[in-house]
């Protein structure tokens, strides 16, 4: 069985009917956030035990690891108004709240700190440019973090609960389905034949395939969380064969860190019991911002990650070869090649096309079209 | 808070030289960039299956019951 990154599956879940919060200090927490802390209590996130302490940030901003020497590369950081804590310090506990499920967690505040967050934005996503969907959120925390474990007393409400699996169930999972070495494939983009192409690649040497997406804040123009699913559903319905793909969803932000956040992609499927980890193009990648293969090359400075990446360059469809084949197998010219571009798929989608059977299935892309609207406005 | 004092807890471990010369072959294009980083990694790894062992089984037969049965239910398991 895969080990836990850190060695141990992180539970800080002490899930209660009702807690005395009488004069307690409450934190409103948002959304991401709140998804932060369920993914710590279930192990998602081992080993964090809760939000970063300024000594593991610092570790992570320079040298992508914790303080311990653990690799971890994007910061998982609680900013909270000063002013609602009330005169709250290190050592005492505090509540967290959010608008959608009311008490959340308490936490420990072990740690009360600040960062500069040009210098942060420009460590962790490479650039200061706040057209970074990244660079522009972390512009807009507030001014102070708060490090410390943190309890988890109440589950949040699931828009998708039943593709909902935490780390300790999927492991159960894989162990009953008798699958030792396990490929995950992360996505946030309904499936081309590119991607199953990769996946069944994939397959092929390993015993199971985990389809995990991420459901979460995207961008404005991305495939809505219902969309992905549902084709995921088709294609796996009619091209999958049941006993060796299973398909759950993560849920968390993107980040668009590129690199950095192919390594975290890739903890969090360490976490689930996954042995293998797919990286393709330009992984977690936005605009140009990043290098196509940068997400490939990181993981050479992470010899102890314990998770084994499989590279994966573009793929595309040859006319002469007539299957799906990629630079380093085919021998034919850029003219027998059809892309298989997210863009354009996406362009005849809007338009209520369904595209060529050799980009994507025809049941995948009705599914979509199901959808008055498959796009995040 | 900002500018705060970055104290790493770092501490020096002495181990035989030709040990260490052993060790240095090894991680030769590995990616392991010095002594420290490997041996720090094979520590941890020994130390945490060693507290695997120990702790025993994290999850009571109870407990694994419940997933499954829930992993039953929304058909993940026949």
């Amino acid at each position: 069985m895969q080990e836990p990154h850190g060695g141990r599956l992180i539970d800080r879940c002490r899930i209660v009917d009702d807690v005395d919060t009488k004069d307690a200090i409450m934190l409103q927490v948002n959304k991401d956030r709140a998804e932060d802390i369920e993914n710590i209590a279930h192990g998602i996130f081992s080993p964090l035990e809760g939000f970063l302490c300024y000594n593991d940030l610092e570790n992570v901003m320079e040298d992508m690891r914790l303080e311990s020497d653990t690799p971890w590369t994007i910061p998982i950081i609680l900013d909270v108004d000063k002013q609602s804590l009330q005169g709250a310090k290190e050592g005492d506990k505090v509540f967290l709240k959010n608008d959608e499920n009311g008490l959340i967690a308490e936490m420990e505040i072990e740690d009360i700190y600040s960062v500069d967050k040009k210098r942060l934005a420009e460590s962790i996503y490479g650039t200061k440019d706040n057209s970074h969907p990244g660079v522009s959120m972390t512009y807009g925390i507030r001014d102070t973090l708060l490090g410390g474990k943190i309890t988890l007393l109440k589950e949040g409400k699931k828009q998708f609960e039943s593709y909902s699996l935490r780390p300790k169930e999927t492991r159960i999972l894989f162990k009953e389905k008798g699958w030792k070495k396990i490929v995950a494939f992360q996505t946030r983009n309904p499936p081309h034949v590119g991607h199953e192409y990769v996946q069944k690649a994939a397959l092929t040497f390993v015993d199971g395939l985990f389809i995990n997406p991420l459901i979460g804040r995207k961008k404005k123009g991305d495939f809505k969380d219902e969309v992905i699913l549902k084709a995921y559903e088709a294609l796996m319905k009619y091209y999958y064969p049941k006993e060796r793909a299973v398909l759950a969803i993560l849920c968390t932000s993107m980040k668009y860190a590129g690199p950095r956040e192919a390594i975290h992609h890739a903890i969090m499927r360490k976490n689930f019991g996954c042995t293998h980890f797919i990286v393709g193009r330009d992984h977690a990648g936005v605009g140009n911002f990043y290098e196509p293969y940068a997400a490939h090359d990181i993981f050479d400075e992470f010899p102890d990650l314990g998770i084994t990446p499989l590279f994966f360059r573009s793929f595309f469809y040859c006319k002469k070869c007539g299957s799906v084949v990629n630079e380093k197998i085919c021998p034919h010219g850029k003219e027998e090649h059809v892309n298989f571009s997210g863009t354009k798929i996406r362009e005849m989608l809007k338009e209520g096309k369904i595209p060529p059977s050799d980009m994507m299935r025809p049941e995948v892309a009705e599914a979509i079209l199901s959808f008055d609207n498959p796009f995040i406005e | 808070m900002e500018g705060k004092k970055d104290e790493k807890k770092f501490t020096t471990i002495s181990i035989p030289t030709p040990l260490a010369d052993k060790i240095k072959k090894r991680i030769e294009g590995t990616g392991f960039h010095s002594l420290s980083s490997y041996v720090t990694y094979v520590l941890r790894e020994l130390l945490a299956s060693m507290e695997e062992e120990e702790a025993g089984e994290a999850l009571t037969k109870e407990d694994e019951e419940k997933i499954k049965e829930r992993l039953r239910a929304l058909g993940y398991l026949d």
